[in-house]
């Protein structure tokens, strides 16, 4: 994993730090960090700078009990842990521990090109993208941030290639075609913070109906 | 020069928590950072008991997953602040923050005390860096890593030297990586 080239961009990997990141997002971060020493180091660097924040942060006085109450608890058994799942072929280990260790359900948007939906809510979504080879990602724009981290094969797009462990990160003003290369299909984990919009008429009309 | 002389009190209290299942050295980490910890999170919005709730799971995790804290690549501040905003985030919103996987472990790690007190004098120069910035310099970064701004309001370069620290704890996990080798354990 050490052609790595694009990398998670420093405020997100901030952000993920400091808990302020959505879920989409921050699914897409843990992902590319599990691929990538060099964005560890840089999230261990933020931990660092958090951890000085709160060793400087002002201190609150606690219940007179909580301390005993904890001491006492030392010795009691953990509560059992959820499972945890690593990494599972080209699936890094987040992704395993949203799909619970279970096979990805794919399901078709056309063309050729599949999707799963690993999570939605409000803020974000994140998806898994399945990209025949030579295919191009229909022409999208979205309204805010898109996270696209390549998982096997790779494509291209305007702003240049991204292979295994890359990471394209796109804002608002954006519109790119990714076209997966030819090889393998390229498998994405893609994260956006709003319902991607397709320039296309007809895919457009199709967004509710595939919920994209 | 001995190994103890030189790094932290705080590092010493997690080791001996660590590999002696110390409880008087963790009576201290709970000194020191149970106040800090309850202050953040009520800064937060949450209720005091709320946040001694949350306080009380952060502590007891230092405690139960203490094999998992690594000297050479996070000071024990820089760990339990992790643990702290993954629990806080739990609690606020009620799903499972997604997190990287961890590097493998070795069971019995052979720490080196250099790298141990290259990485603690990094961040003693972070902190000092810290506590020189202008004072609503400094409110920002606070704001920024007690998870107050979005990814989008943080932009600003704190200037802060963070590049030095990401290169220690780089170093930290290439020796874990052939730690991990030489023994046949990856």
């Amino acid at each position: 994993m050490t052609d790595i080239t694009h990398h998670i961009p420093d405020r997100l990997l901030a952000a993920y730090a400091a808990g302020h990141l959505e879920h989409g997002f921050a699914m897409v971060v843990a992902a590319h960090v599990s691929m990538c020493d060099s964005c560890r180091a840089q999230l261990g660097a933020h931990e660092a700078l958090g951890g000085a924040v709160l060793d400087g942060s002002a201190a609150e006085g606690l219940s007179e009990d909580l301390k005993l109450r904890v001491l006492d608890m030392l010795d009691a058994p953990a509560p059992p842990e959820p499972p945890r799942f690593s990494r599972s072929g080209i699936y890094p280990g987040p992704v395993m521990q949203t799909l619970s260790g279970r096979p990805v359900k794919w399901s078709a948007l056309g063309m050729g090109v599949r999707q799963s939906i690993l999570h939605r809510d409000r803020q974000s979504s994140v998806r898994l993208l399945y990209i025949p080879p030579g295919m191009a990602v229909p022409d999208h724009g979205h309204n805010g941030l898109e996270l696209t981290l390549v998982l096997q094969g790779a494509f291209h797009d305007e702003t240049g290639r991204f292979g295994i462990g890359d990471v394209e990160c796109a804002d608002d003003d954006l519109e790119h075609t990714p076209i997966a290369e030819e090889g393998d299909p390229c498998i994405c984990l893609a994260a956006t913070d709003a319902a991607l919009r397709f320039s296309a008429v007809v895919p457009r009309l199709l967004q509710p109906l595939f919920r994209i | 020069m001995t190994r103890d002389a030189e790094i932290t009190e705080q590092t010493r209290w997690m080791l001996a928590v660590r590999d002696q299942r110390d409880r008087a050295a963790f009576a201290r980490l709970f000194d020191h950072f149970a106040p800090r910890l309850k202050g953040v999170a009520i800064r937060s919005g949450m209720a005091p008991a709320q946040a001694e709730d949350v306080v009380q799971e952060v502590m007891l995790t230092v405690w139960r997953k203490a094999q998992l804290f690594d000297p050479e690549r996070a000071q024990v501040s820089a760990w339990i602040y992790q643990i702290s905003r993954n629990r806080q985030i739990d609690v606020i919103r009620k799903e499972r923050r997604p997190v990287p996987e961890e590097l493998k472990q070795p069971d019995a790690p052979q720490e080196d005390a250099a790298q141990m007190v290259a990485l603690d004098q990094e961040v003693q120069k972070l902190r000092a860096a810290l506590s020189s910035l202008k004072p609503a310099q400094r409110d920002i970064v606070e704001k920024a890593y007690l998870g107050e701004l979005s990814h989008s309001e943080i932009h600003a370069q704190t200037g802060l030297p963070l590049g030095t620290i990401k290169s220690r704890i780089r170093l930290g996990m290439e020796k874990l990586r052939q730690d991990l080798k030489a023994r046949g354990l990856s």
